[in-house]
């Protein structure tokens, strides 16, 4: 291992590696539900939608020689599952979270089912933009590594906060997410708007799981999301429902889920399991910290689940 | 004369009866796209889970660890909270059971067995009941604080048998040392059934009565219906809070326990089989009634029967049935919203929410103060 070479200094360089390469998962599909939960609706079912993203890029990337084309088409299927979840979330007395639920049974088993003959062959991985050539040692070289799509995802932030703050239809869907009703006197079609706010969140999410499969970890196989899509629902409450804040805590979580495997690269490794579910137990303190019975959580938009 | 209630009741059963069958439609579609016969497929997931005395015994055993863990979603549904922690309660209750057959292995047979149950149901009751209380203290959403919990479980498994309860003779498979062979519960005799079946029904009519026919009962159904209501007339909201996620811990503690000490004998990874998310849709399907739980977990514990038959005989992957699960869920859920919307069941109140069961009001249940 190159890291041994490097002795305790493999152990940070390894997290920020970790962190520049496994938070963009969690980057894309906070991203997406965080969109989504602004419109007002919650959707559980990323998880599904990141399976399935991960599968039909890899496919798609295998069948046709063409990574990128892989990452349109998770963004494709992304929006064909979240226009199910739209429309049957938006059906009366139908609860938006037991619909996740069912998406996420449902998305995986599509994942599953089309993935099988899929685990085997090798596809074609997306390219990486190499910022660490400077350095003679091939650690520092692999660390700096970057995935275009992780760029991607981190111009999407901000634009996605300018969005929302300073365009008309940022306006509406904050309208739509905070106050139905006065939405609803304006004239905005609330359907219309949770619709395309929970497409386009899938699509985001069908796009992370196109860089779980297509670039890391790079294979494809029925583990490969670990829970990251449920996490985003998680994530985008600690992040305030804010979308340059969800780059923030994505990158904390992409940190977190790598302390295991670095530890474990020195030799320590009998806390692997705990260290590994780090993400999860910093999200619980987080929100036991954060959470206050007395007020709702700021920027919570005020319709949201209803 | 048909009465209001009496079509409420057909409602009641026509429209998931329905739902069940335009899922089966959907899913002979999704076959045949992919290339078998739909009524091939048809037959053998009911041969496999219902056509002979022995494979509907493979569907009862695996009914009964869903009844349990179904009932962690169903109790607190009541209270209106959305709980899908059974994964992890129900592995945590599974260790508690094996840390209990391992510590007393010399005692009697029948006081290990119990002291694993109480382990089980104590360990699974702690583990929601956290969620309970963080959702009333803290106003942690409970939904996603159970959710982060099963991550935390499943994590805390893979560290006990991996490292501090590992049995060095595990080799490919990270396991607990074994329960000893006396200390299991044992099958129903004449059938390859084990007990767990008989807890998972008695805990379903318990469930069932404590919900229908208790003081607790009816104010926790009052506190679901109208939190701001039922805090005016006094119900102490966080107390029952905290007290029917126990019990819905407990439950899926208790299936953790049935899978430890009934079928693999340690505690290893095997129990993490989604028996947990099976659950949430048995509740979800059953309308969050117990009694309709113990019912739907035995028919999805027969499509999970068949799972290795789709595979054997039609050349499907094994995820074929987790595509079904998922139809159904969905086809379930839409149903919903039908309720009262179709014309042929117009008789009925117009504009009244179904979403719980109807709750019948026990004239003799006392004003809870």
């Amino acid at each position: 291992m190159t890291t041994e070479a490097l002795g305790w200094w493999g152990v940070p360089l390894a997290i920020a590696a970790g962190t520049l390469r496994g938070s963009a998962p969690f980057l894309f599909v906070s991203l997406g539900e965080c969109l989504t939960e602004k419109s007002g609706k919650i959707n559980l079912g990323l998880e599904g939608t990141l399976l399935t993203g991960a599968m039909s890029a890899y496919a798609i990337s295998y069948l046709t020689g063409s990574p990128w084309l892989g990452v349109l088409v998770a963004g494709l299927a992304g929006m064909v599952l979240g226009f199910i979840h739209a429309w049957l979330s938006q059906q009366p007395r139908v609860n938006d979270v037991a619909v996740g639920i069912a998406m996420i049974i449902f998305g995986s088993g599509i994942a599953f089912f089309f993935g099988k003959s899929f685990i085997q062959p090798s596809a074609p991985q997306l390219p990486t933009i190499d910022l660490g050539t400077w350095s003679s040692i091939s650690a520092i070289q692999s660390a700096l590594k970057i995935s275009p799509l992780f760029l991607i995802g981190v111009a999407i932030a901000p634009l996605m906060q300018w969005f929302f703050k300073s365009t008309r239809w940022g306006l509406f869907i904050r309208a739509v997410g905070d106050s139905p009703d006065a939405a609803k006197a304006m004239g905005i079609s609330i359907n219309k708007v949770r619709m395309i706010c929970i497409i386009a969140g899938s699509c985001l999410a069908g796009i992370g799981g196109a860089y779980l499969s297509l670039y890391y970890p790079g294979s494809w196989n029925e583990r490969i999301s670990s829970g990251q899509g449920l996490m985003a629902v998680a994530l985008v409450i600690f992040a305030r429902w804010n979308p340059v804040q969800c780059l923030y805590a994505s990158l904390l979580f992409g940190g977190a889920q790598a302390i295991g495997p670095a530890l474990q690269s020195v030799g320590i490794n009998s806390y692997y399991y705990l260290f590994n579910a780090s993400p999860y137990i910093l999200t619980l303190l987080i929100m036991i910290i954060t959470c206050s019975p007395k007020r709702t959580l700021t920027g919570a938009p005020g319709a949201l689940g209803q | 004369m048909i009465n209001r209630r009496n079509w409420r009741g057909i409602e009641a059963i026509c429209i998931p009866v329905a739902a069940l069958f335009f899922s089966l439609l959907l899913f002979g579609i999704f076959c045949a796209l992919a290339g078998a016969n739909p009524f091939a497929v048809y037959a053998s997931i009911y041969k496999a889970a219902f056509g002979s005395w022995r494979s509907f015994q493979n569907s009862l055993l695996r009914a009964a660890p869903l009844m349990l863990s179904s009932l962690c979603t169903a109790l607190p549904a009541r209270l209106g909270l959305v709980i899908i922690g059974n994964e992890g309660a129900l592995v945590v209750g599974g260790l508690g059971a094996v840390a209990a057959g391992l510590a007393l292995s010399t005692a009697p047979p029948t006081i290990v067995q119990i002291a694993m149950a109480l382990a089980g149901i104590i360990c699974g009751g702690l583990w929601i009941g956290a969620v309970g209380a963080l959702r009333h203290y803290r106003a942690v959403n409970e939904t996603i604080s159970s959710l982060l919990l099963n991550y935390i479980a499943i994590a805390l498994l893979n560290h006990l048998v991996g490292g501090p309860m590992r049995d060095p003779s595990s080799l490919n498979k990270p396991s607990s040392y074994p329960i000893a062979d006396i200390n299991m519960i044992g099958s129903i005799p004449g059938t390859r059934v084990h007990y767990g079946l008989i807890y998972g029904l008695i805990a379903c009519a318990i469930a069932y009565f404590l919900i229908q026919r208790t003081t607790f009962g009816f104010a926790a159904r009052t506190a679901g219906g109208n939190i701001r209501a039922a805090r005016i007339a006094g119900l102490p909201v966080g107390k029952l809070t905290m007290a029917i996620c126990f019990l819905a811990g407990s439950c899926a503690g208790l299936a953790g326990m049935v899978e430890v000490a009934a079928v693999h004998g340690r505690a290893n990874e095997s129990l993490n089989a989604n028996y947990g998310y099976g659950g949430i849709l048995v509740a979800f399907i059953a309308r969050h009634n117990p009694l309709a739980a113990s019912l739907v977990a035995i028919l999805l514990g027969g499509i999970l029967a068949s799972g290795g038959i789709l595979q054997r005989a039609h050349n499907l992957p094994d995820a074929t049935v987790l595509v079904f699960q998922g139809l159904v869920f969905l086809v379930v859920l839409y149903s919903e919203s039908l309720y009262g919307r179709l014309p042929i069941f117009k008789e009925r109140e117009p504009g009244k929410g179904t979403d719980s069961l109807p709750p019948i009001p026990n004239p003799q249940a006392p004003i809870p103060s």
